[in-house]
């Protein structure tokens, strides 16, 4: 079924909240505010286009690309901004910052930085929701370089044999850092390595939301009925660097016609004309909605940055829920 | 109270949390067909859903007990060797151990690692291992390290209901001793030590077998005029430093036995803690017994000559004693 218009907009609203909300963290970045941030400009009609397709109370896990997964899923902005400053009211409370941004009561089931270290959780994640017979389902994104570890051919593997409720989601950006896919994976397409696991393996076009949408509704249907996980791999490109200090680095492996070329298939572009020409949505309002999400994207950073810093020994809290008798042992000086 | 074997305890251990929660779950390789004894009928009294056979694929099943803890699930690996957690090392020691800290304290994560520590015999260096202080070392995680029957079982039932990861290394040599019947509730609080033995020339402390070489050596010194005192923290994070303390309050002489390597093992710890907190306790240089730092070989004689044992921790004592 295709999306309609209202939910078309709310896509296209979502996109331009992580678009806005990413420029201005590169923003402070670069002016020394903020640390670390791993862009996810061109990306992002992944990550809503699968959101979109889960209930509110499915689940997804994500990776150290975390930005757009967490606001697709509903992370508020302000408290993900504030996990990048280090602040109290980040949602890890600043011991996490900008590869593990993660809200569980949003069904965002962690995000970790070792390269394809969450594609087993999110297998244990939807093996909880099959033992409990909840009807949830798991997505599960990580990037091309991840299909190159043992981590995921054994996470595709195990979620086969338990036929468990797991939609994996490849963002295919064509470059594992700086090494180009080609050098790296023995598979043209990253969707035929499903075969190996008994799984359905779809190409989809990841700069168009409703293509993905699509792809990810009939895996998650399968899914939830109990016929085990897919993979799905998402074509698409990301626009800035692995990690926002790349422009300082001046690491060259891309030239700018291949970016040419996908930057005009930005999905913000994708979205703009098929509302427009569907639906007569006009540049009028694509631009009031532009300003009121560049607003709102303000609004967040501010609070963001209004949040109280923890104090440096918060260092010693949150590591154990069940503490004993010299447990952890610390001599504090 | 009535007689069962280590493995036994273990056993009904996880038998009796299964019965008291049915979130706990049990996942490995070969665990329905209960290979070496841990989870023998389990299957059959459980079902196949809660009793879940893996492939062989540590990192994948160990990541996937992670993921089960943050739905809701109360995993109980059984990693059969500890030799064998090796392949999960980023699993267990970079996600399971930090995930709960690096989230911010939003999620629990009970899981239990078990396996069988120390040499089963003649299987050679990667086979062989007692790694438990490479966890120890991995702040998030809690070691326990039972020397009896009665111990595993009370402290691997309080492991399953504890709700953070904690690494479980039993040894089958360890002191077949009583347990209550099953059914009454036997549980062990982690960082509680206990005196096995009492003694006033020298303070050993032991964990997982090696109490018992302690004990048998106490024994033999006994005859000699040296008096052990046998002493079990039980657990090595957290680490029960007050009865060790307390013990070399009385005998002024450390013997310290463990089953790793030397260099930064568990005894190097509790020596460095004791320097910090009890180096006026002290009347003599401490000792260490423990594996010398080589792999485990296969050959017999040479795999006793690498391990500590008893009469290793004799020899040891009597030179404390300068006799």
């Amino acid at each position: 079924m295709p999306l309609d218009k209202d939910r078309l907009l709310f896509a296209y609203r979502r996109i331009l909240e992580i678009r806005y909300l990413e420029a201005s963290l590169s923003d402070l970045l670069k002016r020394g505010e903020i640390p670390d941030l791993y862009p996810c400009s061109g990306q992002e009609a992944v990550a809503v286009g699968v959101c979109l397709a889960l209930r509110p109370d499915d689940q997804i896990t994500s990776m150290y690309r975390c930005l757009g997964h967490v606001i697709a899923k509903g992370a508020e902005p302000w408290r993900v901004a504030a996990e990048f400053f280090g602040r109290r009211d980040g949602y890890c409370k600043g011991k996490g910052g900008a590869k593990h941004v993660c809200s569980f009561a949003d069904g965002i089931y962690g995000a970790t930085s070792i390269v394809a270290a969450g594609i087993p959780h999110a297998a244990g994640v939807a093996l909880g929701n099959q033992y409990l017979n909840t009807g949830q389902v798991v997505a599960c994104f990580f990037g091309d370089g991840a299909a190159n570890q043992g981590t995921f051919h054994e996470g595709l593997n195990l979620a086969s044999v338990w036929k468990l409720p797991v939609v994996f989601v490849c963002e295919n950006n064509l470059y594992a850092l700086a090494t180009p896919i080609e050098e790296t994976t023995a598979v043209k397409d990253i969707a035929d390595r499903a075969a190996s696991y008994n799984m359905p393996g779809v190409i989809v076009d990841g700069m168009d939301v409703e293509a993905v949408y699509d792809a990810v509704t009939e895996a998650v249907s399968r899914a939830r009925a109990g016929g085990g996980p897919s993979l799905l791999e998402c074509k698409t490109y990301r626009f800035g660097g692995h990690f926002a200090a790349e422009f300082a680095l001046k690491i060259h492996y891309r030239e700018d016609s291949e970016m040419d070329q996908w930057r005009k298939r930005d999905p913000i572009l994708l979205l703009g004309a098929k509302l427009e020409k569907e639906f007569g949505f006009t540049e009028e309002a694509a631009q009031a909605l532009r300003n009121e999400v560049q607003q709102k994207t303000e609004e967040a950073i501010a609070r963001a940055r209004s949040s109280p810093a923890p104090l440096p020994e918060e260092a010693l809290q949150d590591l154990y829920a069940d503490s004993y008798a010299n447990l952890p042992e610390q001599e504090i000086f | 109270m009535r007689d069962i074997n280590y493995l036994q305890a273990m056993n009904e251990a996880i038998a009796e949390e299964m019965i008291r929660d049915d979130r706990v779950i049990v996942i490995g390789e070969d665990v329905r067909a209960g290979v070496f004894g841990v989870t023998a009928g389990l299957l059959e009294k459980f079902g196949p859903r809660r009793i879940l056979d893996t492939p062989i694929s540590e990192s994948g099943f160990c990541g996937a007990a992670i993921g089960a803890a943050m739905r809701g699930l109360r995993p109980v690996v059984n990693m059969h060797l500890g030799s064998f957690l090796y392949v999960a090392m980023d699993q267990i020691v970079n996600e399971c151990a930090k995930l709960r800290y690096m989230f911010g304290g939003q999620v629990n994560l009970p899981i239990v690692f078990l396996c069988r520590s120390g040499p089963p015999g003649n299987n050679a260096a990667q086979h062989s291992d007692a790694p438990y202080p490479l966890f120890a070392n991995s702040p998030g995680l809690k070691v326990v390290l039972p020397s009896t029957s009665y111990d595993v079982k009370g402290l691997l039932k309080q492991a399953i209901r504890d709700n953070d990861p904690v690494m479980v290394f039993g040894n089958i040599r360890s002191r077949k001793s009583s347990v209550p019947e099953t059914g009454e509730d036997l549980v062990i609080p982690f960082g509680k030590g206990e005196v096995k033995r009492a003694g006033t020339d020298i303070t050993v402390v032991a964990f997982l077998h090696l109490v018992e070489e302690g004990l048998s050596a106490a024994e033999d010194l006994e005859r000699e005029g040296i008096s052990l005192e046998v002493v079990d923290p039980r657990t090595l994070v957290p680490l029960d430093m007050q009865i060790i303390l307390e013990s070399l309050a009385k005998t002024g002489r450390l013997l310290v036995t463990d089953d790793s390597h030397r260099t930064c093992g568990a005894a190097a710890e509790i020596v460095a803690r004791v320097a910090e907190k009890g180096w006026n306790l002290l009347k003599a240089p401490v000792k260490r017994v423990t594996r010398y730092d080589v792999p485990i070989p296969y050959y017999r004689a040479m795999e006793q000559f690498v391990l500590p044992n008893r009469d290793k921790i004799k020899q040891a004592a009597r030179k404390l004693m300068g006799v």
